[in-house]
């Protein structure tokens, strides 16, 4: 009985998967998310599905809902469906293996999207974390190149925290050394959480009477928190702050000269390089022959695996006028509040 | 009448043999556990104090700990009345965070659309928009509670989920900032205090409320025939009070402001600053007064209203609340829409600590504002519990939190020694109690 319950279910989804290839001119590329509920990954979907609609291809998905166990049965799902090409959003990046490995032995290709699939078979896909740490490390550097230097790190939980502060202190370690800068303080915050932030950046302001002269914060939202600290000392805008994510309220603070850089992914990028390179994938290009592909080695696991990894753009006050352009946040947005004369891009 | 349950008993005769202590803590009445309570945060701040080589126990530090702890501290008023009742909120954290985000929507974007930016009437209109909504919330989970009998843990529970999510769902997650001048001058810093003048004056004011008191209720107690303090108690309690009071005041007199902000300050009013520096006081953070304020409202309606009253009966037997008379469902309802509304409150602090509202702000609260109220003796069994304890409760847990950063410990190590003294706390409750007995 339960045979010929699977053998008809099969062949529904045989149908069902032969009827969309027959529909659709190019080929069908399924992407699993990890979660919806974390705003960015809309935006990103929206440019993914744009450039695969685009490449003639057709587009289907499923959400995890944070649950790796669900995320496998989503991919067998997805395969069931006949996708040419994976992409993965791995809610957990060991549990997603046998997924990948499933994918690997029926020969969809198979591309790791924003989070390391350590498997040599996949392709991955991210913004160089260790990069935006430079990044953020440098803007702050050449505004304050001596001095006591604070560094709010981002959540103990997360590994691009780690990453993050590997990048910064690369920057950062030939001053140090030297004795030019001084590491005054430095502290993961909880969680992310900007209350976090603040309640260590105020410690540290007490426990080095105000003389801080820069602060190197992983991310917009611990940034925020630090220069709250700031403020209640009267130290905001006159000592550099670095952040990351090109949140809104942060490229405010950019223009209104609190907040020295945020560096900015654009999750659009992301989400188009995915689509063009799974495309690639299931025409049967080899992964190194990806555009842009490198060898990469940094894993948990030292794997070595073809990756692209993109560049991020530090955002200042002298080039607001890129996310602006781009879309991403409108000006009026950027320029509330801001003193006219004093950023270009508000006039 | 129940208040004035004095222990100076008839048997006078073993008051001879009693030591000095004792005979001061029973001429007082003082709260042994409460004065527990402060002594391990003396021990705490001293010891912070010292190790630190001298940081902890600065105007600037202490000043700094006040504000930090004011938004746990106003929860877990409400807490203590939430558990005395043997229930359990855990949704204060999302609520803190729902609430605060509409907040900052109300004045950032729906407000200036007909207002325009800066009105003087924004932070007024916002923060009544949060504290309505906070107690609208609060009364539906205390409706369902109470009348439909879900218990508390399983619909605070549900509440904790809803609204985390509903934070984010009003911006899709986005961060909503700057806020409104006014309003952020709820979130202290040097323009969210009150100045040194205005702080002698509530201070002078407090003082003057405790004497007023100490001689109402000893007017009442002649009136009803009780038996009377000794009046040399009567003056130490009225040289003590009078002193913490005080004292806090100079404290946070003498916290001057930044040199920066000073000198922003002394050229936009065409002040000379003169030689050696301008001191200008910060005074009491308007955050601290509000706690405040909500301690001394809580505990005159925990110790003084029926309502109060009301509450720790069902506590203490909850069937026989309900025998006597008592409107129990409408009595939790209360107690939730009230923690609903310190839930709003506090959300309006934290955000205008933060100057942004976040769809993150207040995660994890809710279980610092019971520890909070555990620490300051509330009992989980219910019928226990005192306002002040749960508010030194909160001082307790930040003071180590501040404390330990100071000292450069990392986030791991704090949640460590947080979680293992807040066992601690509760297992010497737990014997003290037995020794009472």
């Amino acid at each position: 009985m339960r045979n010929t319950v699977t053998a008809v279910l099969a062949g529904i989804s045989l149908s069902l998967s032969l009827s969309t290839a027959a529909l659709a001119e190019g080929k069908t590329i399924g992407v699993s998310w990890s979660n919806f509920q974390e705003e960015r990954w809309k935006t990103d979907e929206a440019a993914m599905k744009a450039q695969i609609e685009a490449d003639g291809n057709t587009y289907i998905s499923a959400d995890a809902q944070s649950s790796p166990a669900k995320q496998l049965t989503d991919v067998e799902s997805l395969i069931a469906q006949g996708a040419d090409a994976l992409i993965i959003l791995a809610q957990d990046a060991s549990a997603i293996g046998p997924a990948v490995e499933k994918a690997v032995a029926e020969g969809i290709p198979v591309v790791g999207y924003d989070r390391l699939i350590e498997n040599p078979n996949a392709f991955y896909l991210t913004f160089d974390n260790k990069e935006v740490g430079r990044m953020q490390a440098r803007a702050v550097f050449e505004v304050a190149p001596e001095g006591n230097y604070v560094f709010i790190k981002g959540s103990s939980a997360d590994p691009n925290a780690d990453f993050l502060f590997e990048g910064q202190m690369e920057v950062l370690k030939e001053a140090i050394d030297s004795g030019k800068i001084k590491n005054v303080g430095e502290a993961y915050t909880d969680g992310w959480l900007p209350a976090n932030a603040q309640r260590n950046m105020e410690q540290f302001l007490t426990a080095n009477n105000n003389e801080v002269d820069a602060v190197v914060a992983s991310n917009d939202g611990t940034a925020g928190g630090a220069i709250a600290a700031l403020e209640a000392q009267g130290l905001a805008g006159s000592v550099p702050v670095s952040g990351q994510d090109g949140d809104h309220a942060a490229l405010n603070r950019i223009a209104l000269g609190t907040q020295t850089v945020s560096v900015w992914k654009d999750a659009r990028e992301l989400g188009k390089a995915a689509a063009q390179i799974a495309n690639e994938l299931a025409d049967g290009t080899a992964m190194d022959a990806i555009e842009g592909a490198t060898k990469w080695a940094e894993g948990p696991n030292k794997v070595e695996m073809n990756a692209v990894l993109l560049k991020p753009v530090p955002i200042t006050k002298e080039n607001l006028n890129v996310v602006i352009d781009a879309g991403w946040v409108s000006k009026e947005v950027v320029c509330q509040g801001v003193q006219p004369g004093t950023v270009d891009v508000c006039g | 009448m129940t208040e004035v349950t004095s222990s100076a008993s008839p048997q006078g005769a073993s008051t001879v043999t009693e030591g000095l202590p004792a005979r001061l803590l029973r001429a007082t009445e003082l709260d042994v556990r409460m004065l527990g309570m402060v002594g391990a945060l003396a021990v705490i701040w001293i010891g912070f104090h010292i190790v630190s080589g001298g940081l902890f126990l600065t105007p600037r530090n202490l000043w700094n700990l006040s504000v930090q702890s004011a938004s746990v501290a106003i929860m877990s008023t409400g807490m203590v009345l939430v558990i005395v009742t043997r229930n359990i909120d855990l949704s204060v954290g999302s609520l803190l965070g729902f609430v605060g985000m509409i907040m900052g929507v109300t004045q950032t974007e729906v407000l200036p659309q007909w207002l325009g930016f800066g009105h003087p009437a924004i932070w007024i209109i916002a923060l009544a928009v949060g504290i309505l909504l906070g107690a609208a919330i609060g009364a539906l989970q205390g409706y369902i509670i109470a009348y439909m009998s879900v218990p508390s843990f399983i619909v605070t529970l549900g509440g904790l989920l809803v609204w985390r999510g509903a934070a984010w769902w009003v911006t899709s997650g986005r961060t909503v900032a700057p806020l409104d001048p006014t309003f952020r001058l709820m979130g202290g810093g040097p323009d969210g205090a009150i100045g040194s003048f205005w702080s002698w004056m509530v201070g002078v004011a407090a003082c003057l409320a405790v004497l007023l008191m100490l001689a109402y209720s000893r007017k009442q107690r002649r009136k009803f025939d009780f038996p009377l303090r000794p009046l040399w108690a009567e003056g130490f309690l009225a040289v003590l009070g009078c002193a913490v009071i005080l004292g806090a005041v100079a404290v946070a007199n003498s916290y001057p402001w930044p040199s920066a902000i000073v000198r922003r300050y002394a050229e936009a009013n065409n002040i000379t600053i003169p030689e050696g520096g301008l001191f200008i006081a910060h005074g009491i953070a308007i955050p601290v007064l509000i706690a405040v304020g909500a301690g001394v409202i809580m505990t005159f309606l925990a110790n003084r209203t029926r309502f109060g009253r009301y509450v720790f009966a069902i506590g203490g037997n909850p069937e026989a609340a309900v025998l006597a008379g008592i409107n129990t469902r409408w009595v939790l309802l209360k107690i939730f829409m009230l923690m609903g509304g310190l839930a709003a409150v506090a959300g309006a602090i934290s955000a205008a600590r933060l100057n942004a509202a976040t769809n993150a702000m207040g995660t994890l609260d809710e279980l610092l504002v019971i520890a909070a109220a555990v620490i300051g003796g509330t009992s989980l069994g219910g019928g226990v519990g005192t306002i002040a304890g749960a508010m030194i409760g909160a001082v307790l847990m930040q003071s180590l939190a501040s404390g330990m950063i100071l000292l450069g410990v990392d986030t791991p190590l704090q949640n460590i020694v947080v979680g293992i003294v807040l066992v601690i706390a509760v297992w010497l409750d737990t014997l003290y109690r037995k020794r009472v007995k």
